[in-house]
């Protein structure tokens, strides 16, 4: 069983992965709006806390395509 | 409410365009070329007596009873083998004819007992229906000659009652050969034949074997073919003959088959395939047709019961204690917790209506977007994937589609044991000549079937799917088999030359992933050459695509491959789903994700949030939210804490179930509807009893995009339909919501939705059944998507780069597990289990090829452990050389096999759609069940207590 932060990069890595053969601006693009229409705000949220605090791990695309600052703390 | 009749026209319809004129009994009818006599004059009301005729079937003429006489022409031609002829004279009832048929129908009856009144069949036999017809007075020959039915005959043979459907007296058999050509030409399994010559031939299943060991696979097609009571569904003989019906949809998979549900007061006598119903156009398989007993069984929960801890017993309350139980604590744990601490889960075997329904009381009454479905768990890849590339979330053809199919590719899918109906459809394709190719680990039955043999067999190894496909798109797009017309005109250019230009490297070709794929190059070169030139090919592909971690990403690889070939946008090709569950393609629609509205809108979207504010009169959030496994997440980590369910079992089908499990001990309140005490429930705090198909109005939609009714035949068992539970739910939480009828939701749902906006129940009564898109621009429905232009424009081509899954096989755990499903089951088997099904499949077996057995030691029957790197269970070992070496391959039909003990996590990247089928894993014998097995059984009787009921109030 994997703890939540492990699935979380896994998931990343595994979206980071499918757009790697397009160019970088696509995949920066793509990988942004995909978790931007499918993960939920917490999950988007635990994701910035791991990109500021324990970013390895993470493909460094993902960390270029999450828009971390525009997160909503509404739901904590 | 009478019985509804259906007409038998005696033979099929011709499909002919030219029209043909002649004269029936001195009325002028005009009917296509090719049509037989016997229809031509049934279609003008003239029954021509008849008994080896059923319109289901091609004429054979051996039962001389439909004669007719010809002007200018001699004799006396049977009327259901002659075509009409333009200027023909038909006389149907002269002298001549009644005095012939009177002798033909003499014989028969001389051979067969006289006990109509004692007959299961009386009031429903043809043959007794034709003696009236023709006059019969007496039979001449007397009663006492050499026959098959005086108990001192010699050619008198025991009745087979072995299969536990119907029984087969062969003493009332005519011989008529209408089971035996039903079984061909309908079914396609050919268990059927006439043994004997002359007067002693019978039919007789296989060799001579009784039913239930032969090669039937109970459909009930030769039930319903025979005009006898020779073949008699055990019901009737056991009930009677009925009295009314209702046409209903199957609740088991997602072929949507119409049903008449034929009933004797509230009791259902026996479901008999409509011919009407366009899913199936007069077809069944055991499940729809026979494995009903499960909605009455006695294990059916009927009274709401709740409980403060899940270690309690269970407590039997009112219907009002219970829902305002559950009000409450949800109350409680968003007053707490936060809004978004509590979510709920649609069911893929609830009503399009139900599934509405409980989005909404999410979505507006809860006002979180936490909804999701157990659909997740099996076609959220096609989802996303056909989206991308087409831009509609659902398969391109309907059924009948595959009629005119020159090659059918079967990736992953096993049709005749999944999706039966449609399976016999394909047979009976593939019978006329199409081309089949399978690419599929296991050796399926279409593999090889009576008079069919793939062209190609491809035995992928689990997890290479999109190695695969890619493969087979090198070989398109480098041996210039692109159909380049239809991609300038139908999709973006620029989009397409940056996918041949990927797909054309050198790492894609067969060659190159001959060792991932275990396919050898020649055979997928082979394969792709044939689907790209081998006329109108289509794909239909299942759970074997799906359920990977690349899953999204294959079914955008097979939908790279329509486009490049130009199979896409009329008949006979497409890329087509065969779903799991009876609605996941009406759940999916109802917007059951986290992410859309119904009709696949995407909560951010604005307009559509608008639409369903101004309607429903609460503020929605424009956020996703969580997926089940991400519900799950949460409440392991402290932060969602409530749960309602209606009618799935997350305990049993979702992936590595300790981790579901560990989820569901960790909330607060947890709320199922369900018709019994499933394994989440054991979970559960508060139970709502739920109700069967049977018992409720409503729609499901079929994999084919079509909307079928499903028609309450009988009152629910513990007093109301699902629908009334989620609106009473939704009252006590303060959202009350005012339908009298679940037409009413239709009504709703076409208001909001385009896609369905010309959909209403007035329609589907009058139509029998539509397919989405319904709406100004299509007002009858969409059988074929994508005519001329793709729902999202130009067709966009996808990259789609070969990700090995991190599950990996090792010293430790060499072998690859792969699961499946077979034709008596049904999913998690809580239906087909309470049913005599399980005369097929007692059990979950473990197929292991001969080789990988013998190097453990292993022999037939043994039992063993399955060891996975997340858990353990054992099953029996089958010995099979359907599988490869390497793979070994279960079912996950019997909860106690646990199959998903030991699958693993591991998910689509693009859906969370978990990878079920690839687990590495070790196979050993062992002399004991699992841990987990027996701690299954442990905690099964404690979670399932239920305290001798204080309260016994009736359902208010
Ligand atoms: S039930 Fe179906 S498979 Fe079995 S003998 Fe009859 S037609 Fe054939
Ligand atoms: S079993 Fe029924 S259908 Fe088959 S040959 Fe006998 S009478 Fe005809
Ligand atoms: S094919 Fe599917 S829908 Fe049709 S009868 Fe069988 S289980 Fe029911
Ligand atoms: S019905 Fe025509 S020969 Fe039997």
């Amino acid at each position: 069983m994997s703890s939540k932060n492990e699935t979380l990069i896994r998931m990343a890595n595994q979206i980071a992965t499918f757009f790697r053969p397009y160019s970088r601006e696509e995949a920066v693009k793509g990988i942004r709006s995909h978790i931007e229409a499918f993960w939920s705000p917490t999950m988007r949220r635990d994701l910035c806390i791991l990109i500021a605090k324990d970013p390895d791990g993470l493909d460094a695309i993902v960390i270029e395509a999450v828009p971390c600052e525009i997160e909503n703390h509404e739901n904590a | 409410m009478s019985l509804i009749q259906e007409i038998d026209y005696g033979t099929p319809p011709s499909k002919s365009e030219r029209q043909v004129t002649l004269t029936i009994d001195g009325t002028e009818i005009s009917v296509p070329e090719g049509t037989s006599i016997m229809r031509a004059a049934m279609e003008m009301g003239t029954q021509i007596p008849k008994l080896c005729a059923t319109d289901s079937l091609a004429s054979f003429g051996s039962c001389r009873l439909c004669l007719v006489e010809i002007e200018g022409r001699a004799g006396t031609p049977a009327s259901c083998t002659t075509p009409v002829a333009a200027g023909m004279v038909v006389h149907t009832q002269t002298e001549r004819l009644a005095r012939l048929r009177k002798g033909v129908m003499e014989l028969y009856i001389s051979d067969h007992p006289l006990d109509c009144l004692t007959c299961s069949a009386n009031g429903d036999c043809e043959l007794q229906d034709m003696a009236g017809a023709v006059g019969l007075r007496e039979v001449r020959y007397g009663m006492e000659g050499s026959n098959h039915f005086a108990k001192d005959s010699d050619l008198r043979l025991p009745k087979d009652e072995s299969n536990p459907y119907f029984t087969y007296d062969p003493s009332k058999c005519i011989v008529c050969n209408r089971c035996v050509r039903a079984c061909e030409e309908v079914q396609g399994t050919f268990a059927l034949t006439i043994s004997g010559r002359g007067f002693e031939s019978r039919v007789s299943p296989g060799m001579n074997e009784p039913f239930l060991q032969s090669e039937c696979v109970s459909c009930g097609a030769c039930v319903q073919a025979c005009p006898t009571a020779t073949l008699n569904e055990k019901s009737v003989i056991e009930i009677g003959t009925p009295e009314h019906s209702l046409v209903t949809t199957c609740a088991y998979c997602g072929v949507g088959c119409s049903f008449k549900a034929e009933m004797r007061g509230n009791t259902l006598v026996r479901m008999v395939p409509w011919k009407e119903g366009k899913a199936n156009e007069g077809h069944s398989c055991v499940k729809g047709r026979f494995a009903y007993g499960y909605a009455t069984h006695e294990d059916r929960i009927t009274k709401p019961m709740i409980r403060a801890s899940i270690e309690d017993p269970w407590r039997e309350v009112s219907w009002s204690e219970a829902i305002d139980y559950a009000a409450s604590e949800f109350k409680r744990i968003q007053a707490k917790y936060g809004r978004d601490a509590i979510g709920g889960i649609t069911s893929s075997r609830c009503t399009n209506e139900e599934t509405y329904l409980v989005q909404k009381l999410i979505r507006a009454g809860f006002g979180t977007n936490n909804v999701d479905t157990c659909a997740r768990v099996c076609h959220s890849p096609t989802g996303y994937g056909l989206k991308m590339t087409f831009g509609t979330s659902a398969g391109t053809q309907d059924f009948a589609s595959v009629d005119e199919s020159d090659v059918i590719f079967v990736i992953g899918a096993n049709p005749t044991d999944g999706h039966p109906v449609f399976g016999a459809r394909m047979k009976k394709r593939l019978r006329q000549g199409a081309r089949l190719i399978v690419a599929d680990p296991r050796r399926i039955d279409l593999v090889r079937s009576p008079h069919i043999k793939a062209d190609y067999h491809l035995p992928l190894r689990p997890g290479s799917n999109v190695a695969f496909i890619n493969a087979l798109a090198h070989v398109i797009v480098t041996e210039g088999l692109v159909n380049e017309a239809f991609v300038r005109e139908r999709c973006d250019w620029a989009e397409f030359e940056a996918w041949a230009r990927f797909i054309a490297d050198d790492r894609h070709s067969p060659e190159s992933v001959e060792s991932i794929t275990g396919v050898p190059a020649a055979e997928m070169r082979g394969a792709a050459r044939l689907y790209a030139t081998g006329g109108r090919a289509a794909i239909y592909y299942g759970l074997g695509v799906t359920e990977h971690s690349q899953g999204s990403t294959m079914v955008m690889g097979m939908a790279n491959l329509a486009m490049a070939t130009g199979n896409i946008g009329y008949r006979g090709v497409g890329v087509n789903p065969l779903r799991g569950q009876n609605n996941v393609q009406g759940s999916c629609d109802m917007g059951s994700f986290p992410h859309e509205f119904p009709g696949y809108r995407h909560v951010s979207d604005d307009s559509t949030r608008a639409v369903f504010e101004a309607l429903w009169g609460r503020h929605l959030s424009a956020e996703p939210g969580l997926r089940i496994p991400n519900m799950l997440d949460e409440a392991v980590g402290g932060r969602f804490k409530g749960l309602y369910i209606q009618g799935e079992d997350i305990a049993q089908s979702d992936p590595d179930v300790q981790h579901v499990t560990a989820g569901l001990a960790a909330m607060e309140c947890v709320v199922i509807q369900d018709i019994f005490m499933n394994e989440t429930a054991k979970y559960a705090h508060v139970f709502l009893p739920g109700s069967s198909f049977l018992e409720k109005d409503g729609t499901f939609t079929n994999a084919e995009r079509r909307i079928n009714r499903v028609r309450k035949v009988m009152p629910p068992l513990a007093g109301y339909a699902d629908w009334e539970v989620t609106m009473m739910l939704a009252e006590a939480f303060g959202y009350p919501m005012h339908y009298k009828h679940p037409g009413e939701i239709m009504d709703e749902i076409a208001a909001t939705t385009p896609s369905f906006a010309d959909v209403s129940y007035a329609k589907l009564d009058e139509m029998g059944s539509v397919q989405w898109p319904c709406n100004e621009n299509a007002p009858l429905g969409t059988p074929i998507m994508h005519v001329g232009k793709f729902v999202r424009g130009k067709g966009q081509f996808m990259l789609t780069e070969f990700v090995e899954t991190d599950e990996r096989t090792s010293r430790k755990f060499p072998l690859i597990l792969t699961t499946g499903r077979i034709l008596a089951h049904y999913n998690v088997g809580a239906q087909t289990r309470r049913t005599p099904n399980t005369a097929w499949h007692p059990e979950d077996v473990l197929e292991i090829h001969p080789f990988d057995a013998e190097s453990r030691g292993l022999t037939d029957g043994d039992l063993v452990a399955i060891e996975s790197r997340v858990g353990m269970v054992t099953l029996h070992a089958k010995i099979s050389d359907r599988m490869q070496p390497g793979v070994v391959y279960t079912t996950f039909h019997h909860p106690m096999s646990g199959a998903n003990v030991i699958t693993t996590d591991y998910s689509d990247w693009a859906t969370n759609c978990p990878e079920y089928k690839v687990t590495a894993v070790q196979v050993r014998k062992t002399n004991r069940p699992s841990e987990w097995q027996e701690r299954f059984v442990e905690h099964h009787e404690k979670s399932t207590r239920i305290l001798e009921s204080a309260v016994t109030e009736a359902a208010e």
